[in-house]
């Protein structure tokens, strides 16, 4: 391969884990897991319950630390971190249990989400009038084109506690677009979701990846979903990296197949 | 307010069009908004030289792309900004805008796109797009969409197809614009009074929809000596939410706009137009009927809610607002007393209940459509919000007759409205001719010929009669209306809706095409009589014994001696009293084809089916054996038999009053 070439994928690869193994006392979550995340791509994490996908994400999102094995993101590889130092890099996510303040407004809720671009100090924001206010007016702003981009204009002084499941899900989609994250981790987004709000989802999932080219992984358990959406699947059993690549070659890939019909071991 | 309407009478002389109205009010108005859209949380607003560059540039873009004099370009939209400046920069280049229902499933928008030939449609966003692109296929004359919303349209390049972003087209306007400032002007001063303005498609309960051709003449004229008639001035707010396709919103958020010169706000979205509307609080309103009931039913559940104390309040004023309300509202004679009370309730109980329905600054407020009913109009009307029927189509660009102010009567539609001449036919149909009668049907000369005279006569389909004080008051559709022996007119639909007010009347079909007097069949509600059989220890088995039940025939005697009592007040009804009457012994039943599956009385069925009663009825008989046939919900087929009685009911001599 030549240099420039090399220099070209490298750059244009967002995430890659290598090697990587997570292990809680003697249960091994994760072991010797690779694979990489490239930029403006919609990439699936799928596999059986207990397969370690929820591990997963949270190893990317700095929750869990690995034992074992590396993880590069933009270019410079991670030392131990905070999620909140993460998050800061640039990743937001979205949680398999709504993780919202439920007594907070949506609009509240999804300003929240903006805290990484908030720098005024203290005594600013006790004074309020002047920088901090101005902040807070960029910020707002910011946000509302997020509500006008997830079409939840009547619901803006709603408390979230009070919204149906499956807008609070658009709720916390719209929370982690706040940070204008590089990359947007979404744990389970469509999990309990009828038909219609599941096509809501996907249409705003593909238009965020879309309008903001914002880089997306999520787990998903609806196939349907994850061979429309996706541009790459990973598929994972036991802990362990059992398929990866295009939908069309995972579909077909015998060991998948195996593995969530089941075969005699 | 007297105009003379011999000859068309334009806001300023000369002045014949929409896009000549824009440059002026751009003029005249210059610094005033004309438009709002509430966006990212916050009202943005147009002035009118704003509107009038936005359409400019839009229409010299439109021309670029080849839309000329006498084409039709369809739009697809909700109540936006761009929707209602493409309306116009349609007009100035002389070719003739098609909104339609932006909430319809592609196979419906296919036949318009198709009937309306039209080569560019101006599309909202990826939704509307995508449905053209549906149809397209049978869709052959369609050249060029153009969308507002960019999103989600990245990728879209279809090869059949050109499709191009509002701002670029308003982009390409811009540079016509610089070469030749002058382009805009010339191409407005060139519409005339009589150009199609607009072609509106009604959505047709039979068949096809129709495309109603309306001119300038037609649209601009009705709107602006209704705007007269009413005294709206450049100050009035409105709020844009009802259809951009339908006449009702074409005529109050665009013609009186630009007659009058005030500003059209519209929603963020369509779940938000209650917070909008309050955040705005228009001052000039319109909402159908069933709008009206359903903001009165929430008031009244939140009220149940409430705590006591407010409660009570709240039913104390309202009371208070019941006795004089509708007396202040009207510049009636109010005592003192009363004048203190209602004035303190407006304080406590009317003010904020208006203000949260957003109609603290309503001036006027119209309903149509159907007929509403006396509670709720009284409800509104007594907190002082000045709430009126009128009565139109899309036919007659709207306003046919309004209730005048100091006239509001619940059961009729108001006087004729300027400008319009209002007849009887000879078999009850309202007709009509007016400046805003309809130029004609799009394409379809038949259904034109049938409806417009050569005289330009409209007929409505609506049967309906004047009353002693010149008001208007519709009663049935025509097709159903009969006459009396003694050739007075039978309107059946008005009788049976005023029996079927009572709750334990379920349904009533009456007779009287081609008889000498009027008789019914009942049916009474099961539930509501069963409840009440319970409370008086009434026992019964099933429908039929409780409907022969002397007490329940009774009680439906005395319910219709009330309708006949409540008819005298009509003189055109008068004759039309409830003479007899018979309870059936079971409910008309869709599955034994009796009613259509949306409860309608199949009329011609039921005359065949029970002739045996109809003639128990008309030869004064007091029993009559009937035996007819069920449909049971497995698809069993079962007989019920039994004797019915008949009754009189209670008449009422017409009191004839010495003049």
């Amino acid at each position: 391969m030549s240099e420039p070439l090399q220099q070209m994928e490298a750059a244009s690869k967002l995430l890659e884990l290598k090697n990587i193994d997570l292990s809680f006392g003697g249960v091994k979550a994760i072991s010797n897991i690779s694979f990489d995340v490239m930029e403006g791509e919609v990439r699936a994490i799928i596999g059986p319950n207990g397969a370690g996908k929820s591990s997963l994400l949270n190893v990317i999102n700095g929750f869990y630390h690995p034992q074992q094995g590396e993880i590069w993101f933009d270019g410079k590889q991670r030392h131990a971190m905070k999620p909140y130092q993460i998050a800061y890099q640039g990743i937001a996510r979205t949680f398999q249990n709504i993780a919202l303040f439920k007594g907070m407004t949506v609009l509240d809720n999804i300003m929240t989400g903006r805290f990484t671009h908030m720098h005024k100090n203290m005594f600013w924001q006790a004074l309020w009038k002047g920088p901090a206010e101005k902040e807070e007016i960029e910020n707002r702003e910011f946000v509302e084109h997020i509500i006008d981009f997830l079409e939840i204009q009547a619901i803006r002084k709603t408390p979230v506690g009070r919204l149906p499941y499956g807008l609070q899900k658009r709720v916390e989609l719209g929370r982690a677009l706040a940070a204008q994250p590089k990359m947007l981790l979404l744990d389970e987004p469509m999990a309990g979701m009828n038909v219609e709000e599941k096509e809501d989802m996907c249409r705003f999932i593909l238009d965020v990846n879309d309008t903001f080219g914002t880089t997306i992984v999520l787990i998903e358990h609806d196939m349907g979903v994850v061979m429309d959406i996706a541009d790459r699947v990973v598929v994972l059993d036991y802990g362990r990296k059992i398929g990866d690549g295009t939908p069309d070659v995972v579909r077909n890939d015998q060991t998948v197949i195996d593995a969530y019909l089941g075969v005699s071991h | 307010m007297t105009l003379s309407l011999k000859k068309p009478t334009y806001p300023v002389p000369g002045l014949d069009t929409f896009p000549k109205l824009l440059l002026h009010n751009a003029r005249m108005f210059t610094d005033k908004d004309a438009m709002r859209e509430k966006e990212f949380g916050i009202w943005q607003s147009w002035t009118w030289s704003q509107v009038a560059e936005e359409v400019e540039r839009f229409a010299l873009g439109l021309q670029a792309n080849g839309v000329k004099a006498g084409d039709t370009v369809l739009i697809i939209g909700g109540n936006r900004p761009r929707t209602y400046w493409t309306m116009c920069a349609v007009q100035s280049l002389g070719a003739v805008p098609v909104p339609t229902y932006h909430d319809s499933v592609a196979s419906e928008m296919q036949f318009v796109i198709e009937h309306s030939d039209a080569r560019v449609i101006v599309a909202e966003d990826q939704e509307q797009v995508d449905k053209i692109l549906d149809v397209k296929a049978r869709c052959p004359s369609v050249e060029l969409i153009i969308y507002d919303d960019p999103r989600g349209m990245k990728g879209y390049d279809p090869q059949e197809i050109k499709i191009q972003d509002f701002v670029t087209v308003q982009a390409q306007g811009e540079a016509i614009r610089k070469d030749n400032p002058n382009q805009f002007q010339e191409l407005v001063n060139q519409g005339k009074g009589e150009d199609l303005s607009i072609i509106l498609y009604t959505s047709g309960t039979t068949g096809q929809p129709k495309g109603v051709v309306l001119t300038y003449d037609n649209t601009l004229l009705t709107g602006y000596y209704g705007g007269l008639l009413e005294g709206l001035t450049e100050n009035e707010e409105i709020l844009a939410y009802l259809p951009v396709a339908w006449i009702g919103d074409h005529i109050f958020s665009y013609a009186q706009s630009y007659t009058m010169g005030f500003c059209v706000n519209c929603p963020e979205s369509t779940e938000t137009v209650a917070s909008d509307m309050r955040e705005i609080g228009p001052t000039y309103y319109f909402a159908p009927p069933r709008v009206f009931e359903s903001l009165l039913t929430n008031v009244q559940i939140r009220m149940e809610d409430a705590a006591p104390f407010k409660r009570k309040m709240f039913k104390y004023f309202m009371q208070v607002a019941k006795k004089t309300g509708i007396k202040l509202l009207e510049n009636k004679p109010v005592g003192l007393m009363d004048r203190i009370k209602y004035a303190l309730g407006n304080v406590l109980v009317y003010g904020p209940l208006k203000d949260a329905l957003g109609m603290g600054r309503v001036r006027l407020a119209y309903t149509a459509g159907e007929a509403i009913g006396g509670e709720i109009f009284d409800f509104y009307r007594s907190l002082g919000i000045n709430i009126k029927q009128l009565y139109g189509q899309t036919e007659s660009s709207v306003f046919i007759t309004v209730q005048p102010d100091g006239e509001v009567f619940p059961d009729t539609v108001g006087t004729p409205s300027p400008g319009v001449e209002l007849k009887i036919a000879d078999n009850g149909e309202v007709i009509y001719r007016s400046p805003g009668a309809f130029h004609s049907y799009f394409k379809n000369p038949e259904s034109t010929a049938a409806t417009k005279t050569d005289e330009g006569w409209v007929h409505t389909g609506d049967a309906g009669f004047m009353t002693p004080n010149g008001h208007l008051r519709i009663i049935d559709r025509a097709k159903d209306v009969g006459a009396f022996n003694s050739g007075k007119m039978f309107a059946p639909k008005y009788i049976e809706n005023k029996l079927k007010f009572y709750p334990h009347i379920q349904e009533a079909v009456t007779f009287g095409d081609g008889r000498d007097d009027c008789m019914a069949f009942i049916n009474i509600d099961l539930g509501a009589v069963g409840n009440w059989a319970e409370r008086n220890n009434i026992a019964y088995a099933s429908y039929q014994e409780l409907a022969a039940h002397p007490a329940v025939n009774k009680m439906v005697a005395q319910s219709i001696a009330e309708v006949n009592e409540s008819l005298l007040d009509d003189e055109m009804l008068a004759h039309s009293q409830v003479s007899r009457f018979l309870i059936l012994h079971k409910e008309l039943d869709a599955d034994d084809g009796e009613l259509t599956r949306t409860k309608k009385v199949k009329r011609k069925l039921i005359n065949e089916r029970y002739k045996v009663l109809i003639d128990a009825l008309y030869e004064g008989k007091d029993q009559c054996f009937i035996e007819t046939e069920v449909a049971f919900e497995d698809g069993r087929v079962g007989t019920i038999s039994g004797d019915i009685s008949i009754h009189d009911a209670k008449t009422f001599n017409p009191v004839v009053q010495a003049s």
